[in-house]
């Protein structure tokens, strides 16, 4: 299904211009999914207690980012207006049938501790916004690199999240002991690990402060990045 | 009753869907810029919770469910059809707001649709099976929980339009603010949720 879909029109060239890369790399920056656009914070809140899910989050959302506004995008013409929301949701819906299915069968692990969040990127808004703001109004290819962009875009933006809330929630890098005090079946001295006194905060653990680490991360973007803050 | 009050004030207050649970976070935060369009998305967010409830608890449990009409369980259809109401629920609702308030549908844009995607409707829902409530209590709980969420939008969008008059340094204005303000009110409702002896341990 996804494969014929990805062949644009050949009425107008396929090529890599300036505007082509601006689609690719705007939602990295000018126009970030979490902190400029605003989408798809629930899940950004809820898996990024660890590095590692975090990532497997990333890479699903886009996967799915991209097909579906890849698939949407062929088929714009062909959706009726009124009912374009449940169209688009079955689309997505099908698309996260598939990544779960995948991560059932290659990363049984990680699909245990995701189970309900994979099901949750239904209604990821950043899927959802893309298309409706989007896919529904532009070619298969320029749809494609827009939902890579944000996909991309989301990644890292869960990544970064991510990394602070584990490594001083938990002192861990993607499940691995940096800092604090090492468990205790190993030789527990204080040379065993870096910073042996730090002891884990768990306010990092704890939803509230996803929140406080996505708003210091919007002031740092927008101190870097003038030109996106509020003047309303 | 008395337990189907309880379950609403619960939902509303102590499980609130917004500030507990930070379910339906986009749109929280992108529509509470003033108070008079969160009041016109909390009115659309309890309307959609309180119709999509009953609904998706019928389907549930006649449809999906061991003893429904086709006596095998079917849950594994349960994401796809409870998405499915909650969608054709939000077209009708988007097409009854553009009919008959043309100035709050422009006023509420994208994020009328995005109400579908908005986790708060499908949490709750999802909610509502794992909790195993009948049907009563599933309108009960779906309505606290809009109720709920009505009260959580209004109450930033409250606070925003007051921190507009501060000086907040430019690169925190807006979407900063809100975000840091949203994080102390969900721990100010984690006082109200009891805090978990475990994670001190």
């Amino acid at each position: 299904m996804a494969d014929t879909a990805v062949v644009a029109p050949k009425k107008e060239a396929i090529k890599f211009g300036k505007k082509e890369r601006a689609l690719l790399t705007d939602p990295l920056d000018d126009n970030n999914p979490i902190t400029v656009q605003v989408l798809g914070i629930c899940s950004a809140l809820a898996v990024t207690t660890g590095m590692k899910n975090a990532a497997v989050m990333a890479v699903a959302v886009v996967f799915v980012c991209l097909f579906a506004n890849v698939i949407t995008s062929a088929l714009r013409k062909a959706i009726p207006k009124q009912v374009r929301m449940i169209v688009q949701l079955v689309i997505i819906a099908t698309l996260v049938t598939v990544v779960e299915l995948v991560l059932k069968a290659y990363a049984f692990e990680s699909y245990k501790q995701l189970s309900v969040f994979i099901g949750l990127i239904i209604t990821n808004c950043i899927v959802m916004g893309r298309l409706e703001a989007f896919a529904m109004a532009n070619r298969p290819y320029e749809s494609a690199l827009d939902g890579l962009g944000n996909g991309v875009g989301y990644g890292i933006i869960l990544l970064v999240v991510a990394f602070i809330r584990e490594f001083f929630g938990k002192g861990e890098i993607f499940g691995a002991k940096i800092i604090g005090a090492a468990p205790e079946y190993m030789i527990n001295t204080l040379e065993s690990t870096w910073f042996g006194w730090y002891q884990g905060n768990n306010l990092m653990v704890l939803f509230p402060s996803a929140m406080f680490v996505i708003a210091v991360l919007i002031w740092a973007h927008r101190a870097w990045n003038p030109k996106l803050v509020d003047i309303s | 009753m008395g337990d189907l009050i309880n379950i609403f004030i619960k939902s509303a207050f102590i499980e609130n869907l917004a500030l507990a649970y930070f379910l339906g976070m986009c749109s929280y935060l992108a529509v509470s810029k003033t108070v008079k369009t969160a009041f016109g998305l909390g009115l659309a967010v309890i309307f959609v919770l309180g119709i999509t409830m009953p609904i998706n608890w019928v389907i549930n449990t006649w449809l999906l469910g061991e003893n429904g009409i086709f006596q095998t369980d079917l849950t594994f259809l349960r994401f796809i059809l409870f998405i499915a109401v909650i969608a054709s629920m939000v077209q009708l609702v988007e097409m009854v707001v553009e009919k008959y308030s043309p100035a709050l549908y422009n006023s509420l844009g994208i994020f009328l649709p995005l109400i579908t995607v908005n986790c708060a409707i499908l949490g709750g829902s999802l909610f509502m099976v794992s909790k195993e409530y009948n049907f009563s209590e599933a309108v009960a709980f779906g309505l606290g929980g809009g109720f709920g969420w009505f009260l959580a939008i209004i109450a930033i969008a409250a606070i925003r339009e007051k921190i507009k008059y501060s000086a907040v340094p430019p690169p925190m204005r807006g979407l900063g603010m809100a975000f840091l303000l949203t994080g102390m009110m969900g721990m100010a409702f984690m006082g109200l949720m009891g805090i978990d002896p475990a994670a001190f341990k």
